[in-house]
């Protein structure tokens, strides 16, 4: 499959939401398939950030799965590098990979790790020492603002970023350099590698305003709230945007939303045939109209 | 102690080299050079964390306002921010003191710079002992941090002119560089007309001789004063200068050792992880086995001072050359 997405010029229309819908549940398909192969692995995170990433890549944002290195390409950074399991179901999803290469996940020899690198075809920065991705968002904003060809930046950072001084660094300098053409995505769903988040890290949306940014706090399972926010930080008006993302770890599978470990998950056998259940119950309606 | 008991001198501005009489200088080479590469080329952005005024950058600012940017008291994000210009095109020239690159921003430059091939351009101010404030300012390790870091060229100019000549040719390297940074008065020790930096290659300055002399950075200058030093006694010295720390010549660094009975290296950095680690781990692997000495710096953290003060106390100054030279204790 192959696709060439550009921003859609307004709000989604009921059948543009329906059929993203039906995208978030295809990732959803594909990492749980990649998971069960592996038996383990960061897929809570990922099936957390489905709706998000459905949305920037077949509403929001301009690219060519064709042409990967297209120079006036929007970017997208996954700063969180082991979220790589939802980056390639996107990709493969998208038209960038074959979905036949997905089984490769974190193999000896893959092409597809488990944290990302750059040389794969769709990934622009080498993820997963956290801390790093919104300092280049900010880099590439201000050398495609140069450019001239209205190309923009989404970054999704994790909130267990957020404890990363250079996170805030970046955030200073998205506001100092006027980065309107930049968007940080922030993915905060309370966990991180020794459990539930526990260091003093509200209010994030109100620190992150105070720091210069136009933000805005939502649900980042409900796709008409992240649309509605895409399409709001469109605006040229000299401000980075930032969109508060309050994501449920293992979104779309109730087993895995119960996960009290949910930062890396791993599952027997058994239990795999049940959360394939529990997702396709959940499976979208096409309509037809 | 008393003002009387302690040694005349004091602790100046940051960053400036010492002004030696009879030496013709060159103000601000970097950033002089940086801004006329800006002209040529519209690739070419610039960056520091608040140390323009101290790494000489500010001549590209006022020439190309619109291509230079300063991230604040930022060091991590000034890589990160490099970076991430270096991945829409651009070449981005960056500075700050070599202290905080390097112990401050270590993990954005393995990753964000060299594991990506980011055309990040690091001007490292005030490398090794050239300042006299103390060791938060002192970089006497940062050699042997860097060359840690896979893909990453390492550059350590001797004067003006190899460092304006290394200005032009970072821009076609490809990849993340980390230059040691000569800033103020710059002597200028090479003579353009003949002398060429190219990365990866040392030079014999000064051929045969009855020792020879190893050595990078500013520390050539004083190996090649030394050298004239000793002249008019009767006693011929060698010396090779190695720029490029990381890709290491070490056919070069061979074949001029294997010349001696005996050898000196020396570097503006610890005795230990540098230049002197690297030739004599390159001539024990070729079978090369000469008695080597070792000008250089302690591991120790140097207290505040004047820069002369500093340099005869921990033993890196002209007369510490001539000792090695003429094998006294």
């Amino acid at each position: 499959m192959t696709t060439t997405t550009h921003m859609s010029p307004g709000a989604p229309t009921g059948a543009d939401l329906d059929r993203l819908r039906v995208r978030a549940y295809e990732l959803r398909v594909s990492m749980l398939d990649m998971a069960a192969g592996k038996g383990e692995g960061y897929v809570a995170q990922g099936l957390g950030m489905a709706d998000c990433l459905a949305a920037l890549y077949f509403f929001e944002m301009r690219h060519d799965p064709q042409n990967p290195s297209w120079a006036q390409r929007d970017r997208f950074l996954l700063s969180t590098g082991h979220y790589s399991i939802a980056m390639y179901a996107l990709l493969a999803r998208a038209g960038y990979l074959d979905l036949a290469e997905l089984p490769t996940y974190g193999l000896n020899g893959s092409r597809l790790p488990m944290s990302t690198f750059d040389d794969l075809p769709g990934i622009e920065i080498v993820g997963g020492s956290l801390g790093q991705g919104l300092g280049q968002a900010v880099g590439m904003a201000i050398g495609l603002r140069l450019d001239g060809q209205g190309s923009r930046v989404f970054c999704e950072v994790s909130d267990g970023e957020l404890q990363e001084g250079s996170t805030w660094e970046a955030l200073m300098s998205g506001a100092t350099f006027n980065c309107d053409n930049l968007v940080a995505l922030f993915d905060c769903n309370g966990v991180q590698a020794d459990g539930a988040i526990h260091v003093q890290l509200e209010p994030v949306a109100d620190k992150i305003a105070a720091f210069g940014w136009d933000t805005v706090e939502i649900n980042g399972n409900d796709l008409v709230a992240l649309t509605d926010a895409l399409v709001n930080a469109r605006q040229a008006d000299g401000r980075p945007k930032a969109i508060v993302m309050r994501t449920q770890p293992g979104s779309g599978i109730p087993t895995l939303e119960r996960r009290e470990r949910a930062h890396f998950v791993r599952i027997s056998d058994d239990e795999w045939q049940v959360c394939r259940q529990e997702l396709e119950a959940g499976r979208p309606e096409v309509r037809n109209d | 102690m008393t003002s009387e008991q302690l040694i005349a001198g004091q602790t100046r501005g940051m960053g400036e080299l010492i002004e030696i009489a009879g030496k013709t200088t060159e103000l601000a080479p970097f950033g002089r050079e940086l801004a006329a590469l800006g002209r040529e080329r519209s690739d070419i952005v610039a960056l520091t964390a608040d140390m323009g005024r101290y790494s000489d950058i500010l001549a590209f600012r006022d020439e190309h306002p619109d291509r230079f940017f300063n991230v604040g008291m930022a060091e991590q994000n000034l890589i990160a921010v490099s970076a991430g210009l270096a991945k829409t095109g651009k070449i981005a020239y960056c500075t700050t003191y070599s202290v905080f690159v390097s112990r401050r921003a270590y993990d954005f430059v393995a990753i964000a710079g060299a594991h990506s091939m980011a055309n990040v351009k690091i001007f490292a101010g005030m490398p090794g002992l050239m300042n006299g404030y103390g060791a938060t300012h002192q970089a006497t390790e940062d050699l042997n941090m860097m060359r840690g870091i896979a893909d990453l060229t390492i550059i350590d100019p001797c004067d003006a002119t190899e460092l304006k000549q290394v200005v032009r040719a970072v821009a076609d390297i490809p990849g993340t560089v980390y230059v040691r940074l000569l800033r103020g008065n710059v002597s200028v020790e090479l003579d353009p007309a003949t002398y060429q930096f190219t990365v990866g290659k040392a030079a014999v300055l000064r051929p045969g001789g009855s020792v020879g002399i190893i050595s990078t950075g500013y520390m050539t200058a004083r190996a090649l004063d030394a050298a004239a030093h000793v002249a008019p006694q009767g006693v011929d010295v060698g010396v090779l200068h190695v720029p490029t720390i990381k890709p290491f010549d070490t056919a070069g660094v061979l074949a001029f050792a294997a010349q001696y009975d005996r050898v000196i290296v020396a570097e503006n950095h610890k005795t230990t992880g540098g230049l002197a680690t690297l030739v004599i781990e390159s001539m024990f692997d070729a079978g090369v086995i000469r008695p080597v000495e070792r000008i250089g710096l302690a591991d120790s953290f140097f207290e505040c001072g004047s820069q002369e003060y500093l340099e005869a106390r921990y033993g890196v100054d002209l007369p510490r050359f001539v000792r090695a030279i003429l094998q006294e204790a």
